[in-house]
């Protein structure tokens, strides 16, 4: 047979044929031509190039197939003269072969990889802070009006004594375990820096410091200029070791040890080479431009023998004045696991549920393994209760804290504070788009692209993560006046004001929570 | 807990409620150079805030009442059934040496409806418990009441102290007192409640005091930090299974007053602590000392509305919630020291007081027994914990 492409003077191709993307467009870019005034802001602000401006035509036009739907352009757009809109392309109705199966499908047949994406689990699993209620006071106790009477959010984190240790003739107390003070237990969680922009660690750490909580650097160390926040930063060590030295260790006041993230259990991390920057690549302490992949496992940890020997390591490399914290991913036998973290001498646990947020992960994982967070902090802190180990070391809950209720909620059912990152971008301007993974943020969180990072004003982010705290703050107060309390320990692990609203026998045995009415 | 629920526990929360909560009234008076006095002025005192309670439920400690029985344990113990009177007969022989046993005194005229069958014995604990150090005997006993009293059907252990006792039933607290013929004890402290139960019917035993060896509590009040107050405490092996505020305040006064050995002005630095804004203005000492008591016991922070009386051997202490949501007035008169929820239930027994007052949220009032009059009411032993560095002197 003749070779096909063997005609003279035609080059001959190499490997298989091009496919043709079977896709359509997930998203429609219309645009009001009527209102449009081709000021071309849309097509400066989109940074996945799907719009350009067509001079001959005089009109803006759209590459739909391109576009994410991060709402950039729409927010934008002097004269509201565009929208997004889904795709109205509908496969046939199928409760199993649902649009995003099939397009997962034609995706994978097309590139032959593993789905990336970003943010966290965007499935419908049962989110239990939407069926848990809290408790109010009437008559036989008055509830506390937080305008007028001192309400106290004041939190601290690490080991406490299990006994009090008090000299009463000198004032003295016995040993004082090492703490980290929050004015309100709500902490920004670990966003790397390089999956997230120096803007946006600099807004976290203003915002922290201005606060009174905590910010933390993720695994991606902390950029110099960064350093003066030292006293509001938690500093982090994963399995990649990145930007990890000893003025590293301790600029912090803790450092944390990351095992997993909820958003990708069991898996490791990826930087692409896109994002590491030169100002990445020297924090990092790698080359500019290669991937950083941080291994699934630590590859000194590989028991919890390990564990405790790094804790160790680190608590001496800290001279013992600093917590070492432990972040694990919420997995079926967390509470065992919480346990053993524990006892290995960790002061906090930190754990991450199924919602929690990602830089990248594959989206299998993502939507697929580990466990909510309320179950994982209902069952770690009665674990170790019940092991009389709860003085030993603090609880922080993350993934899927969404507002001050869940904030109450997951301190109710055992935590000491909260880890929140997504409700943080969100403040930021971020839309929830999951396109993280590409470094191209229009709204310039999740890149290194200078001409996109800059759209983040460090200061005026602040401003915005300390309005959404403030008012997280004063809504706390109030919820916690309506109770009766005047006093954040006070509701810590007191499951009694809590009531479940639609939950099986079962849900409510692992919460230790009664349902509504009973 | 041994049996599911445990019958004291069904019996006082028919409604399986996650607790039972109650207002009420408290009234304490105690000598303090340790004179000895009988129950009718604390009858009448109590009777003049009738109405803060609602016969469901009146109650009295006295202390320095069996001064002849001193070292040993007076069990008080309340039989709903003869089976429940049997098997505790039998099963106390078997863990004490008893000295001595009858049925308590009482005025029949005077009966509440349907009293229980009310006993009393002084026990010793047996000979290799008496060689151990005097926290392990009490821990000994505690055991033991515990046992009764989840595992005995229809028998409760009221009161286990030394030379002290709880009398309390169903009904009015005047109505308790003439009942049990108190005119006829003399004691250096009494304290008295009146219940107003919000969410059960009364039943004898969930009348206040609730009482664990020597130690008693009336209290005034709902604790809207019962939850975590609870699920602390039973990380350090306490069962709460009358599901009552005050049941969980005399577990944390038991737990920090005679297992941790903290004296009564640090546990009212825990139960109501100041603020946080107040702490940060401190000195550099007393800041550290609070900050350190809040951070170690913060789950012990009493929250929500509540006046106690907590006494035991040789003291009387007054405490009210950190803002002052219940009342207490304190009043003295002499070597007497007074408390109650209402000032007129102080004058009615003693018109000229030398000074009375409302102490401020968290700030404990302390009745103490003179040096010479803590001799005269010694029980047996000190009453320290052992090996601990953590006793002195008031703040």
């Amino acid at each position: 047979m003749k070779d096909p492409g063997g005609k003279k003077g035609k080059t001959k191709r190499v490997g298989p044929p091009p496919i043709k993307s079977y896709l359509p467009p997930e998203f429609m870019i219309d645009i009001d031509d009527a209102r449009c005034i081709r000021c071309e802001v849309c097509v400066r602000q989109c940074s996945y190039d799907a719009r350009y401006y067509d001079a001959a035509l005089d009109r803006i036009m759209t590459r739909d197939e391109n576009c994410v739907n991060c709402n950039r352009c729409v927010v934008f757009c002097p004269t509201q003269a565009t929208r997004i809109r889904y795709n109205p392309m509908t496969y046939r109705n199928n409760s199993n072969w649902r649009p995003e199966g099939i397009r997962t499908v034609l995706r994978q047949a097309e590139t032959g990889g593993v789905i990336l994406t970003g943010m966290g689990c965007d499935r419908d699993y049962r989110i239990y802070f939407d069926h848990l209620v809290l408790n109010a006071s009437q008559v036989t106790n008055p509830s506390i009006d937080p305008l007028r009477e001192p309400m106290e959010l004041r939190t601290y984190i690490g080991r406490k004594p299990d006994v009090g240790e008090i000299d009463l003739s000198s004032g003295e107390v016995g040993h004082e375990y090492p703490n980290l003070q929050l004015e309100i237990p709500v902490m920004f969680s670990a966003m790397s820096y390089g999956s997230v922009s120096l803007n946006v660690h600099k807004a976290l750490a203003m915002a922290a410091k201005q606060v009174g909580i905590l910010w933390n650097t993720g695994e991606g160390g902390l950029h110099p200029s960064l350093y003066e926040y030292g006293p509001c930063t938690i500093v982090q060590c994963a399995s990649g070791r990145f930007g990890v030295h000893s003025d590293y260790l301790n600029a912090g006041v803790a450092v944390e040890i990351k095992i997993g993230q909820g958003a990708k259990p069991g898996i490791g991390g990826h930087l692409p080479g896109e994002k590491v920057s030169k100002d990445v690549s020297e924090t990092r302490m790698i080359p500019e431009g290669t991937d950083a992949l941080s291994p699934a496992p630590h590859h000194d940890i590989y028991s919890i023998e390990d564990l405790a020997q790094l804790i160790h390591a680190l608590k001496e490399t800290t001279d013992w004045k600093r917590p070492i914290g432990v972040k694990i991913a919420a997995v079926h036998n967390s509470a065992a696991i919480a346990s053993g973290i524990i006892r290995a001498g960790a002061d906090y646990v930190a754990l991450d549920g199924l919602r929690g947020a990602t830089g990248a992960a594959p989206k299998i994982i993502r939507d697929n393994v580990g466990i909510p967070i309320e179950l994982a902090i209902a069952s770690v802190d009665h674990r170790l209760r019940e092991e009389g180990i709860r003085n030993r070391g603090s609880i922080i809950a993350s993934g899927g804290i969404r507002n001050s209720a869940d904030v109450l909620k997951a301190i109710a059912l055992g935590a000491d504070a909260v880890y929140i990152a997504t409700s943080a971008l969100i403040a930021l301007g971020c839309q929830v788009c999951q396109r993280c993974h590409t470094g191209k943020c229009a709204w310039g969180l999740t890149t290194t692209d200078p001409w996109l990072t800059k759209r983040l004003n460090p200061e005026i982010g602040k401003e915005r993560l300390v309005n959404m705290l403030k008012g997280w703050a004063m809504e706390i107060k109030e919820m916690l006046g309506g109770m009766g309390i005047n006093s954040i320990e006070s509701i810590r692990g007191n499951r009694f004001h809590l009531r479940g609203v639609g939950l099986t026998t079962e849900e409510l045995k692992v919460l230790n929570v009664r349902h509504a009415g009973e | 807990m041994p049996g599911g629920k445990g019958h004291i526990a069904r019996r006082n929360n028919p409604y399986n409620q996650d607790k039972v909560s109650e207002a009420c009234g408290l009234f304490g008076m105690m000598s303090k150079t340790g004179k000895v006095f009988d129950g009718t002025n604390a009858i009448r005192a109590i009777t003049n805030m009738h109405d803060r309670g609602n016969g469901l439920g009146g109650g009295f400690a006295a202390y320095g009442i069996y001064p002849e029985f001193r070292e040993y344990y007076a069990l008080h113990v309340m039989y709903m059934s003869k089976e429940a009177k049997k098997g505790t007969e039998a099963f106390l022989p078997e863990h004490f040496k008893i000295i001595a046993g009858e049925e308590i005194p009482h005025d029949d005229k005077h009966a509440p409806p349907d009293p229980p069958q009310l006993w009393r014995y002084f026990v010793a604990p047996p000979r290799e418990v008496l060689n151990e150090e005097p926290t392990e005997q009490d821990n000994y006993v505690v055991q033991k009441i515990m046992e009764i009293n989840t595992k005995i059907e229809d028998a409760y252990v009221f009161s286990s102290g030394k030379d002290m006792g709880v009398f309390k039933g169903l009904g009015y607290p005047e109505d308790i007192g003439r009942f049990f013929r108190l005119h006829r004890y003399k004691g250096y402290i009494w304290v008295v409640h009146s219940r107003y139960p919000t969410n059960t019917q009364g039943w004898w035993g969930g009348a206040h005091p609730f009482s664990i060896l020597d130690w008693t509590v009336v209290h005034n009040g709902e604790l809207s930090s019962y939850g975590i107050n609870r699920r602390y405490l039973e990380m350090y092996g306490y069962h709460c299974t009358m599901h009552t505020d005050s049941e969980v305040m005399a577990y944390a006064a038991d737990l920090l007053m005679r297992k941790h050995g903290l004296p009564v002005n640090v546990v009212a630095s825990i139960m109501a602590p100041p603020f946080w804004e107040q702490i940060d203005r401190m000195d550099e000492k007393k800041r550290n000392f609070h900050k350190y008591i809040r951070m170690t016991y913060g789950s012990l922070l009493m929250n929500g509305p509540f006046t106690i009386i907590l006494s035991h051997s040789g003291e009387m202490i007054g405490l009210t919630d950190r803002i002052r949501l219940r009342p207490i007035t304190a009043a003295t008169k002499d070597d007497m020291v007074y408390l109650a929820s209402e000032e007129a239930a102080i004058r009615v027994v003693e018109p000229n007081l030398d000074r009375a007052w409302i102490p401020m949220g968290g700030e404990p009032v302390v009745g103490k027994l003179t040096p010479k009059a803590m001799e005269e009411h010694e029980v047996s032993g000190p009453r320290e914990a052992h090996g601990r560095k953590a006793r002195g002197k008031d703040l």
